[in-house]
């Protein structure tokens, strides 16, 4: 693994149609990345009614799931991401040094 | 699979279980499948599932929670399920749905869209028709909102009656209610409970149809085996008495037996009781049965619950029985278990499973006492009357030996057996002049004419023979005490014979002198007579004589007038 991939940032939001709760999510992560963090942040989102095949590759069974790629170890936030500073704890932003 | 109350059954190919059920679950619905850890769900599910894709054609989608695919797969490998094969063929697909808690956090409101992308991808994928999902409990360890998750199962139980899928979905077994997390109220057509009951250390797992909405179903406990041959329930249900009779006698291998019946042996399809002491010769007796069977030409099973195949073919052999010719051409099959290997239940589950699948005419079980020690006198009854009902129903024969204590009452059977036997040969075992003899009583023999001797009773190279009785002044007697009277007797019976022929030796004797004596004195009168007669001639002859001479002297002295006289007429 490069220095850089240690330093590389990778969200992805798995969203299933413009339901609601999808909606809300990718608007409370916008807002989030906005405010809180930094470009190294990359943010991809993910209709998994476009792209069935995905959810039974990355596991994915609650929607929305916001799945923090980069840095490992992987991890997992469910929900419409509508606390702020929870997503933020769990996303590890605070600990950027986390090696 | 329609049936005639109107409800689409799909088989599950679980022997016994569709004819339950009379025909499988219910097509297109869940069927919630609960039980404790290690009863077979995921079993029952798997068979369910793999029978589907293999004999139906109805391809299927193994929902996997807690194992991995290739664990699955590698745990029924073992069963000949093949479950690897039919995932190369595109029959089955097995979505492993891991969640791992630790990893996951939840902020805000969620649902469980991504499990129905993937199980509708899955089900799309293979043309599923039937869905496991095993077991959709782990979600209440996975996801922390348990209105959520109720929300979204009850979506899911929709969704998959809504596509028509026919599902199975297992659940934990809760304490005081059939699933830990109450999953019983979101599933309202078909319920099975399983359940592994141990009791005197001898397990029995036992499946029960809670809820079966538009079938008539039983609602017994019914016991399941699970074994090299997959998941099997075994239904065994009392079957009443109703069933056709036969006239036909069939022999009982030994020809004084069957003498003793009027020549004909026992009526085929009734149940026989062999009852004695130990060593009596029960199994003897049973193996007597066993050879005139197989000598028919008919199929007979044994069941053994203390001894093994080649133990009771050796031991048959000294009695000229050879029952391992018979188990070579297929016509004998041999089953040995220990009464405490399984559990009451199991045990006539076994029976019945191996009497329907080999079909025999007779079938012996040897002997039925030996499952007092690990059930109670109640349930073994009870066991071995569906036993008996289930062989009369198919009018098989049976065989039962039964060991009595001997220092009981022979007649008193310890499971209460006599009531339910049409026929009951007691062999008794008695103790006479030091010396223990083998003896047999036809106690009872429904619909027939028998003897009311007691016989006894011979183990010889031969086969059994059966004496006749010697009844001597003080009752029968066997064993030695019948030969030295028998040896007495014939004693006394030469010497009586012997002074006879002295007798008429003497008569004869007798005959002969007088009749010599009547001889001589024929003969003396004889010469009497001869003398008489004789004396008769020289009288005629002496007056003959003297006639004559009168006349001479009468011509001599009138000479002239006496030849006058006589010339006159000249």
């Amino acid at each position: 693994m490069t220095d850089s991939d240690s330093n590389r940032r990778k969200l992805v939001l798995y969203v299933a149609g413009q339901t609601p709760k999808s909606l809300a999510a990718i608007a409370n992560l916008k807002r989030i990345c906005a405010e809180h963090l930094d470009a190294q942040y990359i943010v991809e989102v993910v209709d998994l009614k476009q792209n069935p095949i995905l959810a039974r590759k990355h596991g994915i069974v609650a929607i929305p799931t916001l799945v923090r790629q980069l840095p490992i170890p992987i991890r997992k936030i469910i929900g419409d991401l509508s606390d702020t500073q929870k997503v933020l704890v769990h996303l590890d932003v605070n600990g950027v040094g986390h090696e | 699979m329609a049936d005639t109350y109107g409800i689409s059954k799909s088989p599950t190919g679980i022997d016994g279980f569709d004819d339950l059920t009379s025909g499988g679950l219910p097509t297109g619905r869940p069927t919630l499948v609960c039980g404790a850890a290690g009863c077979g769900k995921t079993l029952f599910g798997a068979t369910f599932l793999v029978h589907g894709a293999r004999e139906c054609d109805e391809p299927g989608v193994f929902v996997t929670f807690e194992e991995r695919p290739a664990d699955l797969i590698s745990n029924v490998a073992s069963l000949g399920f093949g479950l690897d094969k039919l995932v190369a063929d595109d029959k089955v697909y097995i979505e492993h749905i891991a969640i791992d808690p630790a990893e996951l956090a939840e902020i805000g409101d969620y649902n469980l869209e991504g499990l129905f992308i993937r199980l509708e991808m899955a089900v799309e994928q293979v043309g599923a028709k039937r869905v496991v999902l095993d077991t959709i409990e782990s979600l209440f360890s996975a996801f922390t909102n348990p209105a959520i998750l109720r929300a979204e199962i009850r979506r899911l139980f929709d969704w998959l009656k809504e596509r028509e899928l026919t599902t199975v979905i297992t659940a934990e077994r809760g304490e005081g209610t059939l699933t830990r997390r109450g999953l019983e109220e979101y599933v309202s057509d078909c319920v099975i409970l399983l359940d592994h009951r141990v009791q005197n250390q001898i397990s029995t797992r036992r499946l029960r149809i809670v809820k079966y909405r538009g079938t008539a179903h039983g609602t017994n406990e019914y016991p399941f085996l699970i074994d090299e041959d997959g998941f099997s329930v075994l239904p065994v249900s009392s079957l009443g008495l109703n069933y056709a009779v036969s006239d036909e006698r069939i022999s009982t291998g030994i020809p004084d037996l069957d003498a003793m019946l009027g020549g004909g042996g026992f009526h085929r399809g009734s149940s026989i009781l062999v009852s004695g002491v130990a060593g009596a010769g029960k199994s003897s007796v049973a193996a007597s049965f066993v050879d005139a069977s197989c000598r028919r030409g008919e199929k007979t099973l044994f069941f053994s619950f203390e001894e093994s195949a080649f133990q009771t073919a050796r031991n048959m052999r000294s009695i000229g029985i050879d029952l391992q010719q018979w188990m070579k051409r297929d016509l004998l099959h041999y089953v040995a278990a220990r009464p405490t290997l399984y559990g009451l239940e199991m045990h006539l589950a076994i029976m019945v499973r191996e009497v329907a699948r080999f079909q025999p005419k007779l079938v012996v079980l040897d002997p039925v006492s030996a499952f007092a020690a690990p059930g109670d006198m109640t349930e073994v009854q009870a066991m071995l009357l569906r036993m008996v009902d289930f062989l009369k129903a198919q009018q098989i024969t049976a065989v039962f030996t039964n060991l009595t204590d001997a220092r009981g009452n022979e007649t008193q059977t310890e499971v209460g057996l006599s009531s339910m036997m049409d026929a009951w040969i007691l062999l008794l075992n008695r103790e006479s002049n030091g010396e223990y003899n083998r003896e047999l009583y036809l106690l009872k023999a429904r619909g027939m004419d028998h003897s009311n001797q007691v016989r006894e009773f011979a183990l010889g190279d031969s086969g059994i023979n059966l004496s006749e009785p010697y009844l001597g002044e003080g009752g029968a007697l066997t064993g030695s005490s019948r030969r030295a009277f028998e040896a007495k007797t014939r004693r006394e019976k030469s010497a009586r014979a012997a002074e006879l022929s002295r007798l008429q030796q003497q008569l004869d004797h007798r005959r002969k002198k007088l009749e010599a004596q009547i001889e001589m004195l024929k003969t003396d009168l004889r010469s009497d007579e001869m003398e008489l007669e004789r004396m008769i001639e020289t009288e005629a002859t002496y007056l003959a004589q003297l006639q004559s001479d009168e006349r001479e002297l009468r011509r001599s002295r009138k000479d002239s007038h006496a030849s006058k006289d006589e010339r006159e007429p000249k």
